[in-house]
């Protein structure tokens, strides 16, 4: 499997190495939602750095993975899309609404912090 | 036209293998990084939307030269059920398959030229072209 979760403290940080199958990326989407439950993990990280191609399926999935973490419970943030591959995503006139997004895993981090931090004060 | 191989998509790994030969053909034709991802990108949409209402079919790539220009041309053709209502299926968020309705549409965005020929019954036939920013 070219995807690999790794728990890291509170977070889970979900990294795709290379090229997935449709398949795979359904099994990576399950094998998240699963693992914020049984880890009781309040942030994902997924790091799709490893993805040369970003289409309408993996623009609505990386979506999808978003929204049903958050309903889990958990926030996430996707990081590492390439230059080309976010010019794509434009081009075929899809966006990331509602799914946070940053640079880097360092970034992806900070986020993940600012909104714990965030959601302590809100009370 | 110079053939550059044809991809049979009948499964879901045939998407990542059909878009990984139309980027390394770009790459070797000295399109930019960027454009090699846009040609895969739309290479992965027509894939999909074979998988989606054919089941079966093909992308063939192959290089073309015309009018002291160099470029890509990626054909994807099935023997599927065909499309009734071409402008429908060219209109944005229009789906039978579940799906978002990019596909199409999205693909067009992504390339210099489009053509659909569509018969109901005997197939679909897309043919993308994309033409190389400058000479090498």
């Amino acid at each position: 499997m070219p995807a690999s979760i790794l728990k890291q403290g509170a977070y889970l940080i979900a990294s795709i190495q290379s090229a997935l199958t449709d398949a795979e990326v359904i099994q990576l989407q399950d094998d998240l939602v699963e693992q914020v439950g049984k880890f009781r993990s309040r942030g994902v990280i997924l790091d799709v750095s490893g993805l040369d191609v970003i289409d309408s399926f993996g623009s609505r999935t990386l979506h999808s993975i978003a929204v049903t973490t958050k309903l889990r419970g958990a926030d996430s943030v996707i990081v590492g899309i390439r230059p080309d591959v976010a010019f794509a995503i434009v081009q075929l006139g899809l966006g990331l609404e509602g799914v946070h997004t940053a640079l880097d895993l360092e970034e992806g981090l900070a986020f993940l912090n600012r909104m714990g931090e965030g959601g302590r004060r809100g009370g | 036209m110079e053939d550059e191989g044809r991809i049979r998509i009948a499964a879901d790994a045939d998407l990542v293998l059909a878009r990984q030969k139309g980027r390394r053909l770009a790459a070797a034709m000295g399109f930019s990084g960027t454009d090699a991802t846009l040609i895969a990108t739309a290479i992965s949409e027509l894939a999909r939307n074979i998988l989606a209402y054919a089941g079966v079919g093909e992308i063939e790539l192959a290089r073309i030269h015309e009018n002291s220009r160099d470029g890509i041309v990626v054909v994807a053709l099935d023997s599927g059920p065909g499309i009734a209502d071409l402008e429908a299926a060219m209109q944005e968020g229009f789906s039978t398959a579940g799906g978002l309705g990019m596909g199409l549409p999205g693909a067009r965005r992504l390339v210099d030229e489009f053509d659909i020929v569509s018969e109901v019954g005997k197939g679909t036939t897309v043919t993308l072209r994309k033409w190389r920013a400058f000479a090498a």
